[in-house]
């Protein structure tokens, strides 16, 4: 933190005139562009977000080696939230009206970033958010970069169903009892049944966040699957309470073989924390997987790294949306010649940046990317084996289409429509 | 297996039992029908859903080396070197590098970087059906584990073919597991494909059985394909229909006995977590926020330890958690003594700012450990003797990781009370606790003894937490998912008795594990909240209240 308390002191004397003329490209009357990090660095979410504000760092620190943007330096302005959503509010307030950031990179869970969505709306700033999501959702001032539903979960159930995946044919559908896994399985449970999976062959689960005796549960979902029918598991478990379920999962003798489980917040990450034997062929899907072999992932892990000073260490999903967002940010200021929110708003609209795993990404006009979805096997190592991926880039879906009501809804920033939620065009 | 599948592979299968009984009987001449040179080269380009095909045409091949092929292929440890395309066995090396070897002769070509090679990709799918024929090939093997795993993949075959195989097994068979795997696989093809007596007496096989193999097998015959049943024969419906019925009845009770077994594993991780704050807060009146703190340093100290014989001693890694024990009891007992010497002592009597202040500690601890070890989950690894689960006749499942938590904790317990009630130490902390002013009247030093009851009980929220490494993240959170528990046991079963605690943990656990099935696992945790407000509300000391002078003052 030493760094922090550097330049914030040194930042100490402008704050206060940069905040009187923040909103009218605040950060130009300063000789560096700011960049705020709004990750927390202590509290639950440490364990995911603290790879991303390193990330974060490491992108900034790269783009000044290639002499910064607009002829004038970036600087990182890290806050902590620490795991607490109101904190998280007010360190978006005190990063854009106080410290002057063109542009903020942070949050994880979507609590958090739905207790930050009214500052940035209020104030005019800039999000990119990196994590993969429930949708239904689009903010002017928010671009997603992680996946939207229609680019990690249905895919994922898609493969599951489809022969490659052993053609299940009962669902169980287990989660952490918040928002992403309630909204993410209300869309799935639509979607099987428009696929011929009747409710009865469907089984919902929900724990609280850490739970760690998986014994009940387990024991149910294996005797759901003794029902005749092949049995898949779709996997929304956040966080810390994967690790014991899927010891527990091992140690009742579940084999990916007989009860595959897909998950869509296991990544390289999580799985560096465990024994990952007892895991091996149960499946991920994701938008990025460290083991894909490109040159620019190559090129990519080899930077971070050389950054981190740590081989060990590995790179996920969230960190390649960081890497997508802040490659694209970096090319609409350059396009609009200024950092102004409005402005670089308007340049971000059909970004391309190439993909870690090859293919271009496109920024969408509904603030999603276009992104390949991949589903990769847990190996012993904690790396994934592709088994399954799109043929091209799945547009992000805002608004549902398995959901009645969000069918209906349009997303699109642009003339006429703009509009986040709207039946039809404003204009 | 559908009826697709099987018009695909049938002729290979047919070919592939004539060879594996031709391999049985010597001098029998198999002769190689496809150049597995060849084969192997294109097992290494094709496609993950053409690769089936390429595997039914080794097999086909007869030659002996296709086994540890495809034991590679299974194992993922089959590659195509960048380089030339060649296909080759790899097995890791110390250094992380790769020793290559050719998969026709066995001899060794050369060491590689694993980004020098492109594994052969397979899937569950792929995976399941190649062992599924591999089973073919090694279920005489001598070595029982393989005869279990070849059982076991015929069971999903399923393979009408494989009958004649099956029976010969069968009848030499003296292991009672590969037995009883053999026999639902005997009685699965039968079922699949026999006449409508043979489903019959197929069906009637398996009526002792509980076993979840056996009860999808029967369910399966209750399936309709759209208006079609999938078992023709009304009378071999029946006769699943009943059998199965007949199986969940023995199961309910063979469930009731699951979940108590469940109930009181969760009652004893409970107890481990809750009995050291029994010591600080039941015995003590300490409320001390940090104590989960202290059963995380515990988790820590497992890991550093399994660490150093990692790098030290990995043959000796089963015994790791025999060393983790003292030295995690030691570490959170120095650290519990630290705190009660430096600031908890200057705070008795004033229980609002000990919360606050251990609070403090437990948020310092937390980064500090963050700061060393990194934010990140840390691996503790589970010897050989605490994974898997012990698979009852009934179909129930016992894992060995609970069940020495269970015992553990009532070791752990035993030793408490051994210490409480038979030591000199002992003796004094109960007298501390009864009567300050008296002990120290009759010249019980009670500033080192209120130290050393600090440290025990820290000490065994570390030796708690050694425990819950093995079934939980160690992670610098670790801690706090703890503490509410730990809290609820110990007012629930009464403040300072150790007994208390036992009954509170165990009486949550089985009530919690009781409810959660058809409560669920959110809702079963706020009735159980809601129960203990009514209970306290009751019993405001607890199930088993404490009489003192403090107590009562």
């Amino acid at each position: 933190m030493g760094k922090l308390t550097k330049w914030k002191s040194a930042l100490a004397a402008t704050a206060f005139g940069l905040a009187a003329t923040a909103g009218m490209g605040a950060a130009q009357a300063a000789d560096t562009i700011k960049v705020g990090i709004l990750h927390s660095l202590s509290g639950t979410m440490a364990i995911s977000e603290t790879t991303l504000k390193d990330a974060m760092l490491m992108l900034i620190d790269e783009q000044n080696k290639k002499g910064g943007l607009l002829g004038m330096k970036l600087e990182p302005v890290v806050v902590d939230p620490a795991s607490d959503w109101p904190l998280f509010a007010e360190k978006a307030r005190e990063l854009i009206s106080k410290d002057g950031v063109s542009v903020t990179f942070g949050c994880w869970t979507s609590v958090s970033r739905k207790s930050v969505l009214p500052v940035f709306e209020e104030l005019n700033g800039m999000l990119f958010y990196p994590v993969q999501y429930e949708g239904e959702e689009s903010s002017r001032n928010v671009f997603y970069t992680g996946a939207a539903p229609n680019q990690q979960a249905v895919p994922a159930v898609d493969y599951l169903l489809g022969e490659e995946g052993g053609e299940a044919k009962r669902i169980v559908l287990l989660g952490t009892d918040y928002v992403y896994p309630r909204t993410t399985n209300k869309i799935l449970r639509s979607y099987l049944n428009a696929k011929g999976i009747a409710d009865a062959d469907i089984m919902e689960n929900y724990t609280p966040f850490g739970h760690s005796d998986w014994q009940t549960i387990v024991a149910q979902v294996k005797e759901f699957a003794s029902q005749g029918k092949k049995t898949a598991v779709v996997s929304t478990i956040n966080g810390d309470a994967n690790v014991p379920f899927y010891k527990e999962l091992a140690n009742q003798g579940i084999k990916a073989e007989d009860i595959p489980v897909v998950a869509f917040s296991v990544g390289e990450e999580e799985l560096a924390g465990l024994d990952a034997g007892p895991l091996v062929g149960h499946l991920a899907a994701w938008n990025y997987f460290m083991s894909v072999d490109t040159p620019e992932n190559d090129a990519f892990i080899k930077a971070w790294h050389a950054f981190i000073k740590d081989e060990k260490r590995v790179t996920n999903d969230p960190m390649e949306a960081h890497y997508i967002g802040f490659k694209m940010w970096v090319q609409a200021v350059e396009q609009a010649g200024t950092t102004d929110v409005d402005a670089v708003r308007q340049a971000m609209y059909g970004q391309t940046v190439k993909n870690l795993t090859g293919g271009v990404a496109v920024m969408n006009t509904n603030h999603h990317l276009s992104k390949p979805v991949l589903i990769g096997e847990i190996l012993e190592d904690g790396q994934f084996e592709i088994v399954s991926a799109t043929d091209d880039v799945v547009v992000g879906d805002a608004w549902s289409d398995f959901i009645p009501e969000s069918a209906k809804l349009t997303a699109d920033w642009t003339y006429p429509w703009v509009c986040g939620n709207c039946e039809k065009p404003r204009f | 297996m559908s009826l697709r599948q099987w018009m695909r592979g049938g002729a290979l299968r047919f070919l592939m039992v004539f060879w594996a009984l031709a391999v049985l009987v010597p001098h029998s001449g198999a002769s190689a029908a496809e150049d597995l040179g060849t084969l192997v080269t294109e097992l290494g380009a094709a496609s993950l859903s053409k690769k089936q095909a390429v595997v039914d045409r080794m097999v086909a091949t007869g030659a002996p080396e296709v086994v540890p092929i495809l034991e590679a292929l299974v194992g993922r440890d089959l590659y195509t070197r960048k380089s030339d395309g060649v296909v080759v066995i790899g097995q890791k090396t110390s250094g992380g590098k790769l020793l290559l070897t050719d998969p026709l002769t066995g001899s060794e070509v050369g060491t590689v970087g694993s980004r020098e090679v492109k594994r052969i990709k397979t899937n569950n799918r792929l995976r399941s059906s190649v062992k599924a024929v591999m089973g073919t090939l090694t279920l005489m093997s001598p070595d029982p584990q393989r005869r279990l795993e070849a059982a076991d993949g015929l069971l999903k075959s399923s393979d009408q073919a494989m009958l004649p195989l099956i029976e010969t097994a069968l009848a030499k068979e003296a292991d009672a597991a590969v037995k009883n795997a053999l026999q639902l696989a005997k009685a699965s093809i039968k079922l699949q494909s026999g006449s409508a007596e043979e489903r019959l007496a197929a069906v009637q096989s398996l009526a002792d059985r509980t076993d979840p193999e056996s009860r999808v097998m029967l369910s399966r015959l209750l399936l309709k394909d759209g208006d079609v049943w999938r078992e023709p024969d009304e009378t071999v419906r029946e006769t699943a229909g009943e059998t199965l019925a007949s199986m969940e009845r023995r199961l309910e009770m063979w469930r009731t006995v699951e979940h108590l077994y469940q109930g009181i594993s969760l009652g004893s991780v409970l107890l481990l977590a809750a009995m050291g704050l029994a010591i600080t807060f039941g015995v003590m009146g300490v409320i001390n926020m940090a104590h989960g703190e202290m059963v995380m340093l515990g988790a820590y100290t497992t890991f550093v330890i399994q660490e150093a014989f990692r790098s030290l001693a990995p043959g000796l890694f089963d015994w790791s958690l025999a060393v983790a024990l003292p030295a995690a009891f030691l570490v959170s007992a120095l650290v519990g003594i630290a705190m009660e010497r430096g600031c908890i002592r200057f705070l008795y009597g004033r229980p609002l700012e000990t919360l606050l202040a251990t609070w403090g500690i437990s948020l310092v601890l937390q980064q500090t450990v963050r700061s060393i070890f990194g934010p990140t989950n840390r691996e503790v690894g589970a010897p050989e003797w605490m994974q898997g689960a012990m698979e009852s006749v009934a179909g129930i499942t016992l894992t060995y990781n609970r069940l020495w938590i269970i015992l553990f904790s009532f070791c752990v317990l035993g030793a408490v009370l051994l210490v409480m009630k038979k030591t000199a130490f002992g003796l004094q902390m109960r007298a501390v606790t009864q009567n300050r002013e008296m002990a120290r009247a009759m010249g019980i030093p009670t500033g080192r003894v209120d130290a050393m009851t600090f440290g025990l009980g820290s000490g065994i929220a570390g030796i708690a937490g050694v425990a819950l490494s093995q079934i939980d993240n160690v992670s610098p959170n670790l801690g706090q998912a703890y503490i509410v528990d730990s809290f609820m046991v110990v007012v629930f079963g009464g403040v300072g008795n150790l007994w208390g605690a036992f009954a509170g943990a165990m009486s949550l656990g089985i009530v919690n594990k009781l409810l959660e099935p058809w409560a669920g696992a959110v809702l079963g945790k706020i009735l159980v909240l809601v129960a203990i407000i009514l209970f306290i509300q009751k019993r405001p000391r607890g199930l088993f209240a404490l009489r003192g002078r403090a107590v009562e003052s």
